[in-house]
């Protein structure tokens, strides 16, 4: 199935990219993602122990299940306002 | 349409925003600006701007879930809630909240709730940029997932 993966922040200027296309097995869950996204950017190691993940636009633990054509955002910390 | 819940990309209007919240059967409208406060960094150069992103459909989707949560906790006329993206100068809003209430203290602390929220949840990001042309990400809130 393919997922989404949308940076922000601090983790598109490391990774240098602000969307990754993933190709990952049925009832893959977001850690599953999280591992793959750190074999293309190990560079990401330490911001994304920091970073929530966000599935389709809500926060999401990191044992939620994809699905096809899900929308995964990496959430660093936020500093809005 | 009580609620104004916007991102922009432009200059945001405090005139405009009031005169949203604004209601005949409002006894206050309680309006904050969160603006761009003149920093040096460790080196003593000074703050320039600061430069705002967004994760943009999250974003106004939780920023109109805010005005909701405030809905239910206070009776609230009118709520504006707008937030920046891109370069805002020095002393220039980043967010703008108006809320009218019948009475001053609903408004005051509704509108004291919203900011305070916004600032931990809501995906948004700011750099700082500075004086020699560097810039860093602001250290920001964390967001807590129980798993």
């Amino acid at each position: 199935m393919q997922v989404t993966i949308k940076l922000f922040a601090i983790l598109r200027e490391k990774a240098g990219v602000s969307t990754v296309s993933l190709d990952l097995p049925d009832g893959s869950t977001v850690t599953a993602a999280l591992e793959k996204i750190l074999v293309f950017h190990p560079v990401l190691n330490q911001s994304l122990a920091k970073s929530a993940c966000a599935l389709n636009q809500a926060y999401c633990p990191r044992s939620a299940v994809l699905k096809d054509r899900d929308e995964l955002a990496l959430i660093p910390p936020v500093s809005g306002g | 349409m009580n609620d104004w819940i916007e991102l922009s990309a432009s200059p945001l209007s405090t005139a405009a925003a009031v005169e949203f919240a604004t209601d005949p059967a409002a006894g206050g409208i309680d309006l904050f600006l969160g603006t761009t406060r003149q920093e040096k960094n460790g080196e003593g150069k000074s703050l320039l701007a600061l430069d705002y992103e967004a994760y943009p459909e999250m974003a106004v989707s939780q920023m109109r879930e805010l005005a909701a949560r405030a809905r239910t906790q206070w009776a609230i006329l009118k709520i504006v809630l707008l937030h920046r993206t891109g370069r805002v100068g020095l002393g220039e809003p980043s967010v703008i909240i108006a809320v009218s209430t019948a009475h001053r203290a609903a408004s005051f602390e509704a509108c004291r709730w919203i900011i305070d929220t916004l600032k931990t949840e809501v995906a948004v990001w700011k750099k700082e940029v500075w004086a020699d042309g560097t810039t860093s990400w602001v250290a920001g809130h964390t967001i807590e997932i129980p798993s």
